[in-house]
C-alpha cells in the first residue's frame, strides 16, 4: 500500500485508519467526511484536493466555534485602548472575556479596556421590540464613562435575527461623540460555517473605519506591519524584542498587544509581513493595492523558521547594514536554543505529533517539531480553507458557496494620492528573480511528509480514534479536546491558547516550546494510569511466615 | 491596576452591563444535563454557543465536556432549525448512541421560535429516536435569566420523566442545585450517614471528576440514570436545595405526581446544613446519626477556636443567588459582615432575602440582584472590604484593591480542589472556613510588622 509510515508507532495504516474513522458514520455523513479526510501522497507540482471550509455536520460533536468568536474574540479581542462592546444577550460577551490568554503591556498610564467586559445584556423586550435604542445608551454610557478614542460594536446571533441597524446606530453615534470613532461588526455567530467568517468581517472593518486615518510619519527605517500575530502567551512581546534588536520598526500588528494608533498608521509602513495566513490574508491583498504595499508570508515559529523570515524581511529592504545585523542577532540567538534543542532531543527524537488547531497554527508549529527531531502524523485545521491546505494557487479554484457568499468582500482600489509603490517594478523583479516570493504561501500539505493524514474539521469522535488507533506521543488542539486526549493517556498541548505556557514565538519562544514538550512527553505521569494491581491481576499470593 | 479605568463614583447606567455577574442559560442546561448517567446534552443553534459553553465547562471542571450542536448557519436561521435537529438527532445516536439526549435551546433557536417539542414529536414519528431512547428538552433563551435559570430549565424537564407508579419506593429525592461534583457526592454521603434512600438528580459526581485511567469514556459511570429519574415519581418526598435552581423541579414533582417538596437554601454553612439535616431525618422518618452531629461539632469548634480573626470582618461576595444566600447566613453567623453583595441573576426575592439575613448587621449592606461586577468594585472603592469571595473573575478587583480573595462559585479557571473538595455540609463548612482562614491569616503574615510576626496565630 505504500501509505504506512515509518515511525517507532508504525503498526498503522493510513488507509485503514481512515477506513476506521468513518465507519461509524451515517452514508451521507461518511461521504461528506471522505473528502475532507486526506492520505497525503506528496504529488509533484500538485497537491490533491481536500474539501474545506464547508458547513458542520449537524449532531457531530465539532471543535469549531463561531463567526463572531472570530471577531471579536480572535482579532479585536487583543486591542487593548478601543471598548469592544458586544450587542447582545449576556453569555456571548461573557464567554470571550479574557479567556483567550491575549497579553498587552499598557504601560503606567496607557489606555487599557482589555480586563472588562462590555455588553448590552439584552432582554426580552429588546428581542421582541429591537435593541437599537439600548445600543445607542450603552454607547453613550461607556463614552461617558471612559471617554475611549473608539468603541467597536458586535453583533450576536439574535440581534441579526430582529434586524437591529447597528451600522447606523454606530455612525449616529461616532457623529454625536465627535472625537470617539464608533463602528460596528456584522459577526453574527450563524453566518460563515466557522471562525473564520468572523476574521473576514473583522478585518474588513478595521480596514474601511480605522486603517488610513493617521498620516504621520512615524521614525524607523525599516517600517513593517506584522498581519496575524495576536500576542497569546506573549508571542508578540518576543518578536517585537526581535524587531527592535534588528532595528526594524513595527508600525502595527493586527492585532496583538495592539492599539487605535497602529491600526490608523498601517499604511505608513513598507511592508506587510502575514503570520496567521487564513484569518488575515486579505488585508494584506487590500493594503497592496490601496497604498502599494508588498505582502510577504513569514513564520516565526520555530527558531529556524524565525531566522529564515527576519532574512527575508531584510533582503526585501535590502540594506547592508540591516541584513549583517540581522545576521548578527541570528547568531546571538541561536546557541542558546541549540543548546536547549540538544538537552531535549535525545528525549523527543522520533516522537510523533498530531495537531488540530486554528486556520495556520496546526502549519506552523510543524517546524518548531522538526526542531526537536519530531514527526507531524495527522494535521489539519478547525477552519481553514483550501488554500491553507494547497497553498494559494487554489484561490481561483475555490468555489464560493452560500455560507461564504454572505461575507462581505471589500472592492479597493489604489488610494488617489496615497497609493505608492514601495519598490519600482525593476526591483521587483530583481528580488523575485533571486527566489523571492511575494504573495505567496504554499499551504500544509507539501510540508506533510507522504503516507500522513491532513484531516480538516476533525471532530471529538475522529479525534478520540485518531489516538486510540496510533497513540501519538503528543496531540495538540484546544482546551475542548484536551481531557478527552489526555484521558487516553496521551499528553495534549493547546495551541490555541497555550494553556498556562508561551511565548513559543521567536528564539525564546523555541526554547519554551523544547522544555514543554520535553516535559510533556517526558512525565512520569503517563506511567501511573494503571495500579500495580491492574498491571498483574494475579488473585493470590502465598507468604511464607 | 487592571481594571484602571474603573471610577469609585457610581453613575447610573441603564443599558451598559459591564464584567457581568452572571452568564447564559444554556451553559447551566448543559452543567444539568451532564448529571445524566449517558446523557449527551445538545445545543440547538448555532455552533459557537456550544463551543463557548464547553470550553468554561471544561476549564472549570478540567474534565472532557461533550455535547452537540445543531451547527445552524444563515439557511437555518432564516427557514427555521428542524430539519439540522432532525439530522442531528439520527447523526448523534448512531454515532455516539446516548440513552438520552437533553437539548436546550438558545437565543437563535427561541428567536426563530423553533418549537423542540414539536420537533421531538416528528422524531419520534420518523423513527428517529430508537426504542428505549430519549430526548427531553428545556427552553433556554439566554435575554431572559442566566445560567442558573437555564439549570433549573433543564432540571425540570428532568423531573418531567418522573412517572408514578402509584405505589411509595420509600426513596427521598433531592435536588441539589448547581453545586460541585464533589458537593453532590458530600449530599450523598450524607444521607447514605443517616440510612436515608435517595434519588439525587442532576448528579454529575462520577462525571466531571472522573479518573486517569488510559481510557476514556463519553459516558462515564456517574449520573443520575433514567430509571432514578423516573423513580422520582415515586418518592415519599423531594428536598429542593435552593429555590433557584431546584424549586421549579420539586414544585412540578409536587403538582403532577403528588410527592410533597420542601425548598430549602443550599446547604452551605452551619445553619443551612443543619436545616437540611433536620428535612431529611424528618421525610424520611430516621433519627439522626452520632457521627452527623460529631461533624457538626467539629465545625462549632473551629468556628469558635479561630472566632477572634473572623469578628466584624466586612466581606465583598458576588455569585450565584441559592450560594450567596446561604453564604451570607453563614458569614453572619461567624460573626463577619457580608457588606456588598452581587448577584447578575434577576430576581427581586434575592435583595429581600439578603437584607432579612443582613438585617442584624445594624448597618446598611449593599445588595444587588442583575447587578455586575462592575458595581461590586464601585461599592468596594467606596467602602473598602477585608474579604472578596466569588469566582475566578474576582481575581483583577482582588488584586487592583490588594485583597484576600477566596475563589467560591463558577467559573473558577485557575485553582483547582473544587471538583474533589466539597463545601457543602458541615465538612464542606469546614472547608469554606480552611479557606477563608488561610487568606486572612495569610494577609496577617504578609502585612504584619516584623516586631509583631508570631509563629503562633
Ligand atoms: S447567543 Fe449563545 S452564547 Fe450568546 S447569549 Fe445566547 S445562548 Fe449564550
Ligand atoms: S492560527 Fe487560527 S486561531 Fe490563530 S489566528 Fe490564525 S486562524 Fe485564528
Amino acid at each position: 500500500m505504500g501509505t504506512a509510515i515509518d515511525s517507532k508507532a508504525a503498526a498503522w495504516n493510513a488507509e485503514e485508519v481512515k477506513a476506521e474513522l468513518l465507519k461509524k458514520y451515517p452514508p451521507k455523513v461518511a461521504r461528506k467526511r471522505a473528502k475532507q479526510i486526506l492520505i497525503n501522497e506528496a504529488l509533484e507540482n500538485e497537491t490533491p484536493e481536500i474539501s474545506a471550509n464547508v458547513r458542520t455536520i449537524p449532531g457531530i460533536i465539532t471543535m469549531r466555534g463561531c463567526t463572531y468568536a472570530g471577531c471579536k474574540g480572535v482579532i479585536m479581542g487583543p486591542t487593548r485602548d478601543i471598548v469592544n462592546l458586544v450587542h447582545g444577550p449576556i453569555g456571548c460577551s461573557f464567554y470571550a472575556w479574557l479567556t483567550r490568554r491575549n497579553q498587552t503591556d499598557a504601560g503606567p498610564d496607557g489606555e487599557n479596556y482589555m480586563n472588562y467586559c462590555f455588553s448590552t445584556d439584552m432582554q426580552e423586550q429588546d428581542i421582541i421590540f429591537g435593541g437599537e435604542k439600548k445600543l445607542a445608551a450603552a454607547i453613550q454610557e461607556a463614552y461617558d464613562l471612559f471617554h475611549p478614542r473608539s468603541i467597536a460594536v458586535f453583533a450576536t446571533c439574535p440581534v441579526g435575527l430582529i434586524g437591529d441597524d447597528i451600522h447606523t446606530v454606530a455612525a449616529k453615534m461616532k457623529e454625536k461623540l465627535g472625537d470617539c470613532n464608533v463602528y460596528a461588526f456584522s459577526c453574527e455567530g450563524y453566518k460563515g460555517v466557522s471562525q473564520s467568517a468572523g476574521h473576514h468581517i473583522a478585518n474588513n472593518q478595521v480596514f474601511r473605519h480605522i486603517v488610513g486615518e493617521n498620516d504621520e510619519v512615524k521614525p524607523g527605517k525599516f517600517k513593517i506591519n506584522l498581519l496575524g500575530e495576536y500576542n497569546i502567551g506573549g508571542d508578540g512581546f518576543e518578536i517585537d524584542r526581535l524587531f527592535e534588536k534588528c532595528g526594524i520598526t513595527c508600525i502595527s500588528t493586527f492585532s496583538g498587544n495592539s492599539t487605535y494608533d497602529q491600526f490608523a498608521s498601517a499604511h505608513t509602513a513598507d511592508l506587510n509581513a502575514v503570520m496567521c495566513h487564513r484569518s488575515i490574508n486579505y488585508v494584506a491583498d487590500m493594503l497592496e493595492t490601496k497604498f502599494g504595499i508588498p505582502w510577504i508570508k513569514v513564520n516565526f515559529i520555530g527558531a529556524a523558521a524565525t531566522a529564515k523570515s527576519l532574512r527575508k524581511i531584510a533582503e526585501y529592504f535590502g540594506d547592508k547594514k540591516l541584513i549583517a545585523r540581522v545576521e548578527e542577532v541570528i547568531a546571538e540567538e541561536m546557541p542558546a536554543v541549540e543548546a536547549v534543542a540538544a538537552e531535549v532531543r535525545p528525549r523527543t527524537e522520533g516522537k510523533t505529533a498530531m495537531m488540530f488547531v486554528g486556520g495556520s497554527r496546526a502549519h506552523h508549529y510543524k517546524e518548531l517539531f522538526n526542531e526537536m527531531g519530531m514527526k507531524t502524523i495527522a494535521a489539519g485545521y478547525e477552519f481553514g480553507h483550501r488554500d491553507d491546505y494547497e497553498g494559494r494557487r487554489v484561490i481561483p479554484d475555490i468555489r464560493v458557496d452560500a455560507d461564504s457568499r454572505n461575507i462581505e468582500e471589500i472592492e479597493v482600489e489604489a488610494d488617489p494620492t496615497r497609493y505608492q509603490p514601495r519598490k519600482s517594478p525593476k526591483e521587483l523583479e530583481a528580488l523575485e528573480k533571486a527566489g523571492y516570493q511575494f504573495k505567496y504561501y504554499d499551504g500544509l500539505i507539501p510540508d506533510m511528509d507522504n503516507g500522513t493524514l491532513v484531516i480538516d474539521d476533525l471532530n471529538q469522535y475522529e479525534a478520540e480514534k485518531l489516538v486510540e488507533l496510533i497513540k501519538p506521543d503528543i496531540f495538540c488542539a484546544g482546551i475542548k479536546e484536551k481531557f478527552s486526549v489526555q484521558k487516553l493517556g496521551v499528553p495534549m498541548k493547546q495551541l490555541h491558547s497555550y494553556d498556562s505556557g508561551g511565548p513559543y514565538a521567536g528564539f525564546q519562544g523555541a526554547v519554551n516550546f523544547y522544555r514543554e514538550i520535553d516535559r510533556l512527553v517526558s512525565s512520569k505521569v503517563w506511567g501511573y494510569l494503571k495500579a500495580p494491581w491492574q498491571r498483574d491481576p494475579q488473585l493470590s499470593a502465598s507468604y511464607n511466615y | 491596576m487592571l481594571l484602571r479605568h474603573t471610577p469609585a463614583e457610581i453613575t447610573e447606567r441603564k443599558a451598559l452591563a459591564i464584567n457581568p455577574a452572571k452568564t447564559c442559560q444554556p451553559i447551566g442546561a448543559m452543567y444539568a444535563a451532564l448529571g445524566i448517567h449517558g446523557c449527551l446534552p445538545h445545543s440547538h443553534g448555532s455552533q459557537g454557543c456550544c463551543a463557548y459553553h464547553r470550553s468554561t465547562l471544561t476549564r472549570h471542571y478540567k474534565e472532557p465536556v461533550s455535547a452537540s450542536t445543531s451547527s445552524f448557519t444563515e439557511g437555518a436561521s432564516v427557514f427555521g432549525g428542524s430539519a439540522n435537529m432532525l439530522q442531528a438527532i439520527s447523526n448523534i445516536f448512531s454515532v455516539y448512541n446516548p440513552e438520552i439526549i437533553a437539548v436546550h435551546t438558545t437565543c437563535l433557536s427561541e428567536t426563530i421560535g423553533d418549537d423542540l417539542p414539536q420537533i421531538k414529536k416528528k422524531a419520534q414519528m420518523e423513527g428517529k429516536i430508537p426504542a428505549g431512547k430519549h430526548v427531553i428538552s428545556a427552553s433556554t433563551p439566554s435575554y431572559a435569566g442566566s445560567h442558573v435559570t437555564g439549570f433549573s430549565s433543564m432540571v425540570t424537564a428532568m423531573a418531567g420523566m418522573a412517572e408514578s407508579t402509584g405505589k411509595k419506593n420509600g426513596k427521598v429525592n433531592i435536588i441539589p442545585g448547581w453545586v460541585e461534583p464533589a458537593d453532590m457526592e458530600e449530599i450523598k454521603r450524607l444521607a447514605g450517614l443517616m440510612g436515608v434512600k435517595s434519588i439525587v438528580f442532576p448528579d454529575t459526581s462520577g462525571v466531571l471528576n472522573g479518573p486517569l485511567s488510559g481510557e476514556y469514556k463519553m459516558f462515564p459511570e456517574g449520573g443520575t440514570t433514567v430509571a432514578e429519574l423516573k423513580a422520582t415519581g415515586d418518592a415519599v418526598g423531594t428536598l429542593a436545595l435552593g429555590d433557584w435552581c431546584s424549586g421549579d423541579a420539586a414544585r412540578y414533582l409536587d403538582k403532577e405526581h403528588k410527592v410533597p417538596c420542601k425548598i430549602l437554601d443550599m446547604p452551605y454553612g452551619l445553619a443551612a446544613t443543619d436545616r437540611f439535616i433536620d428535612a431529611l431525618r424528618t421525610m424520611a422518618g430516621i433519627t439522626v446519626p452520632d457521627e452527623v452531629a460529631l461533624e457538626r461539632g467539629q465545625l462549632v469548634d473551629l468556628i469558635s477556636d479561630m472566632h477572634q480573626y473572623l469578628y466584624q470582618k466586612k466581606v465583598a461576595i458576588f455569585g450565584d443567588p441559592d450560594q450567596l444566600i446561604a453564604m451570607t447566613e453563614f458569614l453572619v453567623s461567624l460573626d463577619m459582615q457580608p457588606i456588598h453583595i452581587v448577584t447578575g441573576t434577576p430576581g427581586k426575592k434575592f435583595e429581600k432575602r439578603i437584607k432579612e439575613l443582613t438585617a442584624g448587621l445594624g448597618r446598611p449592606v449593599n445588595v444587588k440582584a442583575k447587578g455586575d461586577m462592575f458595581l461590586l468594585h464601585q461599592w468596594i472603592k467606596q467602602e473598602p472590604v477585608d474579604l472578596l469571595i466569588g469566582n475566578t473573575y474576582g481575581k483583577y478587583i482582588a488584586r487592583d484593591e490588594d485583597l484576600p480573595f477566596v475563589r467560591w462559585g463558577f467559573p473558577i479557571l485557575d485553582r483547582q480542589g473544587h471538583q474533589y473538595f466539597p463545601t457543602v455540609g458541615y465538612k464542606g463548612g469546614l472547608r469554606l472556613l480552611e479557606k477563608i482562614l488561610g487568606e486572612l491569616m495569610d494577609r496577617k503574615d504578609r502585612d504584619d510588622p516584623e516586631s509583631k510576626f508570631e509563629l503562633v496565630l
